[in-house]
């Protein structure tokens, strides 16, 4: 795979330019050297695109939920089957996605993001859904005799009273994803799934190597769960006071 | 942006929802003059609420019509109908997400008003209401039911419209502050001077709220359009003086005040004392107790302004 990733044939290690260290020698379970000298090769261009990963499919599962969700909630009719097939989506394994992908689109990051897309739009469609629908009767009727129009009613008063529960969404949908999202190294070498595989597929697993591209995943999903949250409470004061 | 008070008429106005058996308004003629409160009260199924909803189209209107200064609410833009009416409900609706005075300022930003337009218009509308200029940035979770319904009146009034929907606006909130919220409105009234439609189920808030009482009965039919003196006076059937209520009389009494009356000279040494604005209605139930025949009337300062005799209230 990487070029410059150690090769862990029969658990010895060989640096490229030092002496391995006593850590290394004996399998610990983080040692700083290696992390140190494959930051820049292995660790974060990994990291990088497991960040461009995670953002894509999140994005674009948010497009199409809310467009699902849209359609959801203008006409009810279309609810009940949106919904299951958003459910049917998210109870098909994601190892077992891929495989049924890759005759149409191959062993790509295509095949990948359609999984990822696919397992966000269950959280996002009935989060958004549930958001616009639980807006008080009164508030509705209000704006209605107020001389809102319906388009005006949805951009000032819907979408905003569903903005906490949509927000809560796509935090569960953007950590839900990055953890999925290392499971497609098993298809193509991408993201931090890709070095976690590389130390499990060393006879006798290279720990320090599992541990960091591990906890950097870890990490990642705890960075964004809270950037998420901070957006959260700065986009809507308001729903923290009842 | 609408101003002034308007005339409001309803026209054999008429609401037949569709399946179900019998009218839910039928017929209604009434009119409402300009500047005017009148109070539409009944027995729930009296199509009170349904009545109200017919004005700003809320519910279409089946047959009839309703004018508004003479126009049909039939051929205005329904929107702009609706703007220029103001609208007030039991449950309020403010939006959670707004502040109090973004929550006035919907109207006015519908019509384009500018932001320190609508500044200057809050901080105007919540003296009026009777809340204090920091009220202007809370949120509605962070008020009290009364004074929630106080900004949904400044919201309602933030445009000037011409007509008021009131829908049992002070049902949900407590006796006490209830009677402070309707006295303080009736103040507003008179500063402001809308016309005013006003749903109640409460015949003692019609009577004390209302310049004009419309009395719906079952099916949406009226019973009686009057005035709360001649609605108590003069009940037209069985239907309205049960409605009122035996103590029609009492109730009568609480319309007027001391101050009206004609006052009869004399010392009065050692009779109770009630300033002027005192209603006849609490003025009796104080020589009952006090076991009096007379008492003396004052003005604001406490000082004596004639005597009054138990027989001057009952007249």
């Amino acid at each position: 795979m990487n070029g410059a990733r150690l090769a862990g044939g029969g658990g010895v290690v060989i640096p490229h330019f030092h002496k391995p260290s006593a850590c290394l020698l004996h399998n610990g379970w983080l040692c700083f050297d290696w992390v140190r000298q494959h930051w820049g090769d292995t660790l974060q261009p990994d990291l990088i695109q497991h960040i461009k990963l995670t953002l894509l499919a999140v994005g674009i599962g948010f497009v199409i939920a809310f467009a699902l969700a849209l359609l959801g909630f203008r006409f009810r009719l279309l609810n009940p089957p949106l919904g299951l097939f958003t459910d049917f989506l998210y109870t098909i394994p994601s190892l077992a996605l891929f495989v049924l992908l890759i005759p149409v689109t191959g062993p790509t990051v295509t095949t990948i993001e359609i999984a990822l897309v696919s397992y966000t739009l269950f959280i996002l469609y009935r989060n958004i859904l549930t958001g616009l629908s639980a807006v008080p009767a009164d508030v509705l009727e209000s704006a209605r005799g107020m001389g809102l129009t319906r388009t005006q009613t949805f951009m000032r008063v819907e979408l905003p009273l569903a903005a906490p529960a949509i927000l809560a969404g796509l935090r569960v949908a953007t950590v839900s994803t990055i953890s999925i999202g290392t499971v497609a190294a098993l298809l193509i070498a991408y993201g931090l799934g890709q070095p976690i595989f590389d130390a499990l597929q060393t006879p006798d697993i290279f720990r320090t190597e599992l541990v960091v591209a591990g906890g950097l995943a870890i990490l990642l999903a705890l960075v964004a769960d809270g950037l998420l949250a901070l957006v959260a409470r700065a986009l809507t004061p308001w729903s923290r006071l009842r | 942006m609408p101003t002034e008070a308007a005339e409001l008429v309803f026209d054999e106005a008429t609401k037949v929802y569709p399946g179900r058996e019998g009218a839910a308004v039928h017929e209604l003629s009434l009119t409402v003059p300009a500047g005017e409160i009148c109070v539409l009260v009944g027995p729930s199924g009296g199509g009170k609420t349904t009545a109200l909803k017919l004005v700003n189209r809320l519910i279409p209107l089946t047959s009839g019509d309703i004018r508004i200064d003479g126009a049909s609410i039939l051929e205005l833009d329904v929107v702009e109908l609706r703007r220029s009416i103001g609208y007030v409900i039991q449950q309020v609706g403010l939006f959670p997400h707004y502040t109090v005075e973004g929550n006035i300022g919907v109207v006015p930003r519908l019509y384009g008003e500018s932001r320190s337009w609508i500044k200057t218009r809050s901080a105007e509308l919540l003296e009026l209401v009777g809340l204090d200029q920091s009220y202007a940035k809370r949120f509605p979770a962070q008020l009290s039911g009364g004074e929630r319904q106080r900004v949904g009146l400044a919201r309602a009034l933030a445009a000037n419209p011409p007509l008021m929907l009131m829908d049992e606006p002070f049902g949900a909130i407590d006796p006490i502050v209830r009677t402070r919220l309707q006295d303080e409105f009736l103040r507003l009234h008179r500063e402001v001077r809308k016309t005013v439609v006003f749903v109640t189920h409460d015949i003692d808030e019609a009577i004390k709220v209302g310049d004009r009482i419309a009395i719906l009965r079952e099916g949406g039919r009226l019973a009686q359009y009057d005035t709360p003196e001649r609605i108590l006076d003069r009940p037209v059937d069985e239907f309205v003086a049960d409605f009122v209520g035996r103590d029609r009389a009492l109730k009568a009494l609480a319309l007027r005040t001391l101050g009206e009356l004609k006052l009869g000279d004399g010392a009065g040494d050692g009779l109770p004392r009630l300033p002027g604005e005192t209603t006849l209605r609490d003025a009796l139930a104080l020589l009952v107790a006090e076991r009096q025949d007379a008492l003396v009337v004052t003005d604001a300062d406490g000082a004596s302004l004639g005597v009054v005799t138990r027989e001057d209230l009952l007249r």
